[in-house]
């Protein structure tokens, strides 16, 4: 699958895209199949203040449980609830369904992301 | 397990397999220095007969429930046990199952679970229980650290009607779990609940038998996005008390002694943890579920499994694996043979005998400090209880637990159980012994 090129990625397989002064954040299509069937995800509670580097949430799957960190920092405004009924929408589509949107503290932060391509080079290196 | 000795042949053929040419050389990296070289100040060997009467000689020093004229409980209670416990749980597909959890083979012990968690969740009216954890305080403990990691919160309060040993339990795993523990009087919940607090641990009846209102508990705990935790050391309390679900508790820890598994000196015996759905992720222990093979039939299987150490590695919230298969085996036959009608009517039997003897003292001039609302263990006090305590032990009875053993302040207090096993001319002459003592 094509890494959309509207958005900015990390290398711990986070996608984050920007729409104004919040952050949407999803895992990617090489996070989805390296982890397989997912099961489960441990949404972070909003009002939560994300660190970027550090953990966000936790995703469970049918044979390993994984933590995903968060790509900028900022307090979590929103999260996407539809996953708590439907966790399977982030094996399906990916870069569709996001997690959580954070209200960025450091927006300079998106800086230090790579882009679609270099990402794109950064995982064909992994496999 | 049977013994198989080996001959010597086998033991020079072991050792020429491995490269050495004694027994002794195997243990060569143990420091010289630490090694035993005198023979053991034990005695001489013992023939089988001997040994049999030595150890039958030390065995015969225990004077056991069935000798004594018991009203002991504190946590460990004296009930009868049919005969279908020992009939079914004594089978050797049973009894010397280890780790009997491979789907493929044991469908036998993982539906015996799986009604054991049922039994649990009709109970207590919770939604899910796990297969069993070690002990009633065990089960206790790690409720506060699910609790903990269900609210990431550091604080757990309390209440100062738990069971003393649950308490050094509980302190032990908050230590070690950073956990700032805090005793309170439930009354004063609200001097203590703040933003910091994941629960409140209430036992319920309370270590004094008390069957504490927890009406409204909840209520101001989930205002707070606190949970309530209920631990029941009396199992059997569940068949006369409201179901915890009814106070709209969030987990319970329960110990199952009392559904057929015999006191046994203090154990085995088993914990189990039941909660609300919205906690399955953070349920500590072995989970059985129900589900169709291939072929469409029913089968058992341990379920949601990634909740556990071996896959959620450093991140699982609790590294207990351990159950107590054999015990919630026992409790769940126990279950089955009473039923319903069975096990409320036991427990009818528990409060009346409880409730004929409180009247009984109360006639002889104790005073009851905290009422009558118990089931079956409350508190009695009288000036002398010491003295009356190891008059009564000279006859064979058992008196209670003195509380003055663990809280000072309650002096000449005595912690009585009664239970279906104390017939009604046990209890008269209990009576009478404490009327000639008078």
């Amino acid at each position: 699958m094509l890494n959309p090129s509207d958005r900015k990625y990390s290398k711990k397989h986070e996608w984050c895209r920007v729409e104004g002064e919040i952050a949407v954040v999803g895992i990617t299509d090489f996070a989805q199949h390296t982890l397989t069937d997912i099961v489960f995800v441990e949404l972070p509670e909003v009002g939560k203040q994300a660190e970027a580097g550090k953990q966000l949430c936790v995703v469970e799957s049918v044979k390993s449980v994984s933590d995903v960190f968060s790509p900028v920092g900022g307090e979590v405004v929103e999260v996407n609830k539809e996953l708590e009924q439907n966790p399977g929408k982030l094996n399906e589509s990916p870069f569709e369904t996001w997690i959580a949107k954070i209200k960025m503290s450091n927006p300079q932060e998106i800086d230090s992301l790579i882009s679609a391509e270099e990402y794109g080079e950064f995982v064909k290196g992994l496999e | 397990m049977r013994f198989v000795p080996h001959s010597e042949k086998e033991k020079s053929e072991m050792l020429k397999e491995a490269g050495v040419a004694s027994i002794g050389e195997l243990f060569k990296d143990v420091p010289e220095k630490v090694r035993v070289k005198d023979k053991l100040k034990i005695g001489e060997p013992l023939s089988e007969l001997e040994l049999r009467r030595e150890i039958e000689g030390l065995a015969a020093k225990n004077r056991s429930a069935k000798q004594l004229s018991l009203f002991l409980g504190a946590g460990c209670y004296n009930h009868f046990i049919p005969a279908t416990v020992p009939a079914i749980t004594g089978r050797s597909e049973f009894y010397t199952a280890y780790t009997p959890y491979q789907a493929e083979i044991s469908q036998g012990m993982l539906q015996a679970i799986y009604e054991w968690q049922s039994w649990v969740c009709i109970l207590t009216g919770m939604d899910l229980a796990n297969a069993s954890v070690y002990d009633g305080a065990t089960a206790c403990a790690e409720a506060m650290l699910m609790a903990g990691s269900a609210r990431h919160r550091k604080k757990a309060l309390v209440s100062k009607g738990l069971n003393p040993e649950y308490l050094k339990v509980l302190r032990t795993y908050a230590g070690a779990n950073s956990v700032e523990l805090k005793e309170i009087a439930i009354e004063e919940l609200e001097k203590d609940l703040d933003e910091d607090v994941s629960c409140l641990i209430v036992q319920q009846p309370d270590f004094f038998g008390r069957v504490e209102d927890l009406k409204g508990i909840a209520g101001k705990l989930h205002e707070k996005k606190a949970l309530l935790v209920v631990a029941i050391a009396e199992a059997l309390s569940l068949a006369f008390c409201e179901k915890p679900s009814e106070y709209n508790a969030d987990i319970v820890a329960l110990e199952a002694q009392s559904f057929g598994n015999a006191m046994s000196f203090g154990g085995p015996h088993a914990g189990v943890i039941a909660c609300k759905q919205d906690f399955v992720r953070q349920i500590p222990g072995r989970l059985v579920g129900k589900t169709q093979d291939i072929e469409g039939k029913e089968g058992f299987i341990l379920t949601l499994q990634a909740r556990e150490q071996h896959i959620r590695r450093e991140k699982a919230g609790s590294n207990i694996c351990s159950n107590q298969a054999l015990c919630v085996l026992a409790s769940t036959i126990y279950l089955s043979t009473l039923g319903e009608k069975g096990l409320k009517e036991i427990a009818g039997q528990n409060r009346e005998n409880a409730k004929y003897l409180s009247e009984k003292l109360e006639g002889l001039g104790f005073e009851l400090p905290f009422g009558d609302s118990f089931f079956n263990e409350f508190v009695a006090k009288k000036q002398g209880m010491r003295e009356m305590h190891a008059a009564l032990s000279e006859k064979e009875i058992v008196f209670g637990y003195p509380l003055e053993l663990e809280f000072s302040e309650m002096r000449d207090c005595v912690l009585l159980a009664v239970t279906e096993m104390n017939s009604r001319e046990e209890i008269d002459a209990l009576v009478s012994e404490l009327e000639e003592l008078l």
